[in-house]
């Protein structure tokens, strides 16, 4: 029994990649103060365009690079769009959401349910023999691994090195980066298309690996792209955080699965969709440190619990990149 | 270091911010820059600084001509500017502010970076913690912030923008401190101001700017009176202080107690007469938004009694005090008292009394630019209040305004404007007094609380005296008493 569930829990964490993907390439890309809104469009299209190219060249690699290629296009457009057309970056990202959709669909139909490639599991040695651990970490195939450094990656980049500091100040105060020497419409073009690429990993994650071949409108991805952008959210604008909302995401999806056959009763509908509402809650719950009754109720805390107090509802508050989706001009 | 500008010109559209500018600032020089706001002071400091370029004109830096194409040029020459706002980014640590844009490899030396703070600190008499994060410093301290990350890059040439402005009086005495030692270290300080009193104390020569023009230089001692006719092309004298307070009370407050999350505030006892104007002194954030915000039911009170006009409005909302005739106009013009976008016309539409569904844009238009002429707003009806000078935006602020009104809260009525608007201002406030209105506004200028008001209250982190009479009130005992000294009088009166 113990090993089902851990089974299921090292399910959990590949389902969970490609929603990663997305979360980490959106969180990179919103740091710099870009709203890169086509996400679900971008999952759509890559994992169309990753699938055919992998069943094309008989390439898992081809497949995920193309996936990573559109990701970087469609951003492209974004950034494009926003910097040096000075178009609203949500009118331009919502267009392209539906547009790179439709897109896949149509561009899709040649490819509909022929049998392609497939990423094959790829035990780590000695690694995976480690109880419990094993099982749940090192028994994923390539992509998993990608997914899991990709966090710790991104997390290194963003708050321990000299240009991701940068980062952060472009999306943060852009005139107070440019004073510093930040060439900020150069910077926000390369981050966006930098965080497109890798939100164009999840695509080919999905049709090449998690839910195998090219179905149309049956695949089942729609939607996808919007949960990533809560998440990203939810998680502050920090890849852990952001991961962490991934995985709650991939567990309550996988619980109501689990738990349908247990608790007849409840209509399956309500434990397929139980989990948008409780992203919502959980989202309420990290941002409650500001609402002014607490406050009053912290200050009235003895020094000592209230410090704690103050220091935890810090650490969980996430206020987004203050210069997210305006433009800068030097004046 | 040494700055010479020669025949700098500026253009933007139709207005010529800079017009032939000369001007040579030897080292260990604190220069001032005098002028009213759109003077051309500011776009005269980006050119140095390297934010926009000179159509024309040579800078040179010791006697060595220069190009300065952007900030970052700037500070590689050793110039650094301290802008209003500074400049930083508050969600983020102070070790980081100073980190980002320093080059280096890819990974920085976090604790390296926190001794360099900590050494500076001592070098100065700064209390920057490090670790703390920029976003719970005063303004005060995020200009100390600045100027030890500009000095730390190298900065030898240091511009202040308007450094005084959103500043308490001792964080001002500590800064002038700071600016005086630099010079004597040789650097070169650029002291961009409209506030006559601060150039006189702190520079060693004084530039005035007047419409893109430098119209002459002075050295100390100032002649104020020649400055101010250098600066406006006329004598500008403050008028004689009046009282306009008649009898009868518009404001009662009982044993008030007010509190948010920082600070808590208790016993105050206010009875405010009609056509008087109160004072409210202290550093930023001593309790003085919290005793204006429970005055018109932005905030509830914890603890006694608010009467306007004999009416027991504790408790109630500010939608209840303002159809009793009081009105709030906050500190923060854009974000709380104007609707950028809208035009002055909108806005004077928007605040009338509602007249069915739609909107009346004939007797809009006529009731703006009545307006408009009758408090000298420098705009049109169809300009969006943004662009309209911080000077005109108050101006636009008092124009909106209702007639009666019985109370007027204001915090820093005058910041940011210059003196002509400044008194402008005054004037139109008076003006209300003598109708009946009484007054309650903030302000971190001494001189302004000293000439304005009738009475003066002084918050200290959450402690305040009894109303004083401002006749009998000094610079010099104001100042102590926002410092916090010279309290123990009320001290004992409250514990007895």
């Amino acid at each position: 029994m113990d090993n089902v569930i851990l089974i299921g829990l090292a399910g959990v964490l590949a389902a969970a990649a490609p929603v990663l993907f997305a979360v980490v390439g959106e969180t990179i890309t919103e740091r710099a103060g870009v709203i890169n809104l086509s996400l679900n469009g971008t999952i759509l299209l890559s994992a169309m365009s990753g699938f055919a190219a992998a069943y094309k060249t008989q390439s898992l690699l081809v497949g995920f690079l193309v996936g990573m290629l559109v990701g970087a296009i469609v951003a492209f457009v974004v950034a494009f769009g926003s910097i040096a057309l000075r178009q609203s970056q949500v009118a331009i990202g919502f267009v392209l959401a539906l547009t790179a959709r439709d897109l896949a669909y149509f561009l899709g139909v040649p490819y509909m349910n022929v049998p392609g490639p497939t990423l094959p599991g790829l035990p780590l040695p000695l690694l995976k023999d480690i109880p419990v651990l094993g099982t749940l970490f090192f028994r994923q195939n390539a992509i998993t691994y990608l997914s899991f450094l990709l966090i710790l990656a991104a997390w290194i980049w963003l708050f321990r090195t000299r240009p991701g500091l940068m980062l952060q100040g472009v999306g943060e105060r852009p005139a107070a980066a440019f004073v510093r020497g930040a060439n900020v419409n150069r910077l926000r073009y390369l981050y966006t298309i930098i965080g497109g690429a890798i939100a164009g990993l999840a695509g080919p994650a999905y049709t090449l690996s998690i839910k195998p071949g090219w179905m149309g409108t049956q695949t089942g991805l729609d939607g996808v792209g919007w949960i990533a952008l809560a998440i990203t959210i939810f998680g502050g604008w920090n890849p852990w955080r952001g991961a962490l909302g991934a995985y709650l995401f991939a567990l309550l999806q996988w619980l109501g699965l689990v738990l349908q056959p247990n608790l007849p009763n409840i209509p399956s509908q309500v434990l397929q969709v139980a989990p948008f509402p409780l992203m919502i809650l959980t989202l309420l719950l990290v941002n409650v440190g500001d609402a002014e009754w607490v406050q009053r109720w912290l200050a009235s805390m003895p020094d000592k619990t209230r410090r704690l107090a103050v220091k935890a509802l810090r650490a969980m508050r996430a206020s987004p990149p203050a210069a997210l989706g305006t433009t800068f001009e030097r004046d | 270091m040494k700055v010479e500008l020669r025949n700098i010109h500026k253009r933007f559209g139709k207005v010529h911010a800079s017009n032939d500018i000369a001007l040579t600032i030897p080292a260990g020089t604190i220069q001032g820059i005098l002028g009213e706001n759109g003077a051309g002071k500011s776009t005269l400091m980006k050119i140095l600084s390297g934010f926009i370029q000179a159509d024309s004109g040579e800078i040179l830096l010791d006697d060595r001509q220069v190009s300065i194409k952007s900030p970052a040029d700037a500070i590689q020459l050793g110039i650094g500017m301290l802008h209003q706002d500074p400049l930083d980014f508050p969600p983020m640590r102070l070790v980081d502010n100073f980190l980002l844009g320093h080059a280096g490899g890819l990974f920085p030396n976090h604790k390296e970076v926190a001794w360099d703070i900590q050494k500076l600190n001592a070098q100065f008499g700064f209390a920057l913690d490090p670790e703390a994060y920029v976003d719970s410093l005063t303004v005060g301290e995020r200009q100390q912030l600045e100027i030890l990350r500009l000095l730390w890059l190298g900065a030898r040439v240091l511009i202040l923008d308007e450094p005084t402005t959103g500043i308490s009086a001792s964080q001002k005495t500590k800064l002038f401190e700071t600016l005086r030692k630099l010079a004597e270290q040789g650097k070169t300080i650029i002291f961009v101001s409209h506030k006559l009193e601060d150039v006189d104390v702190l520079c060693h020569k004084v530039a005035v700017l007047t419409a893109g023009k430098l119209m002459g230089e002075m050295n100390p001692p100032f002649d104020q009176k020649k400055l101010v006719e250098l600066m406006f092309g006329k004598e500008i004298s403050l008028g004689e202080r009046y009282s306009a307070a008649a009898e009868g009370a518009t404001l009662t407050l009982r044993d008030l107690a007010v509190e948010d999350a920082r600070l808590q505030l208790s016993n105050v006892n206010l009875e405010l007469r009609a056509g008087e104007v109160v004072g409210l002194a202290g550093m930023e954030g001593s309790g003085q938004g919290l005793f204006i915000r429970a005055c018109c039911g932005l905030l509830r009170p914890v603890h006694g009694k608010v009467t306007l006009n004999h009416l027991d409005l504790t408790g109630k909302s500010y939608h209840v005090y303002k159809q009793n005739g009081a009105t709030f106009l906050p500190a923060s013009r854009m974000e709380e008292g104007l609707v950028p976008g809208l035009t002055l016309t909108e806005h004077f539409i928007l605040a009338e009394e509602t007249q069915g569904v739609f909107i009346n844009q004939e007797r809009g238009l006529v009731l703006a630019e009545e307006r408009i002429r009758s408090f000298n707003i420098r705009g049109t009806p169809t300009s969006v209040v943004e662009s309209l000078s911080g000077g005109n935006q108050q101006r636009a602020l008092l124009a909106l305004l209702r007639t009666p009104l019985s109370l007027i809260l204001l915090e820093h009525p005058t910041r940011g404007l210059d003196i002509e608007s400044a008194i402008y201002i005054w004037g139109k406030l008076k003006e209300r007094c003598k109708q009946g209105s009484s007054i309650v506004f903030a302000s971190s200028d001494l001189e302004e609380l000293l000439q304005y008001s009738d009475r003066v209250i002084v918050f200290y982190s959450g402690k305040s005296t009894p109303p004083l009479d401002a006749r009998s009130l000094t610079a010099g005992k104001l100042g102590e008493l926002i410092g916090g000294a010279g309290w123990d009088e009320w001290e004992t009166e409250q514990s007895a």
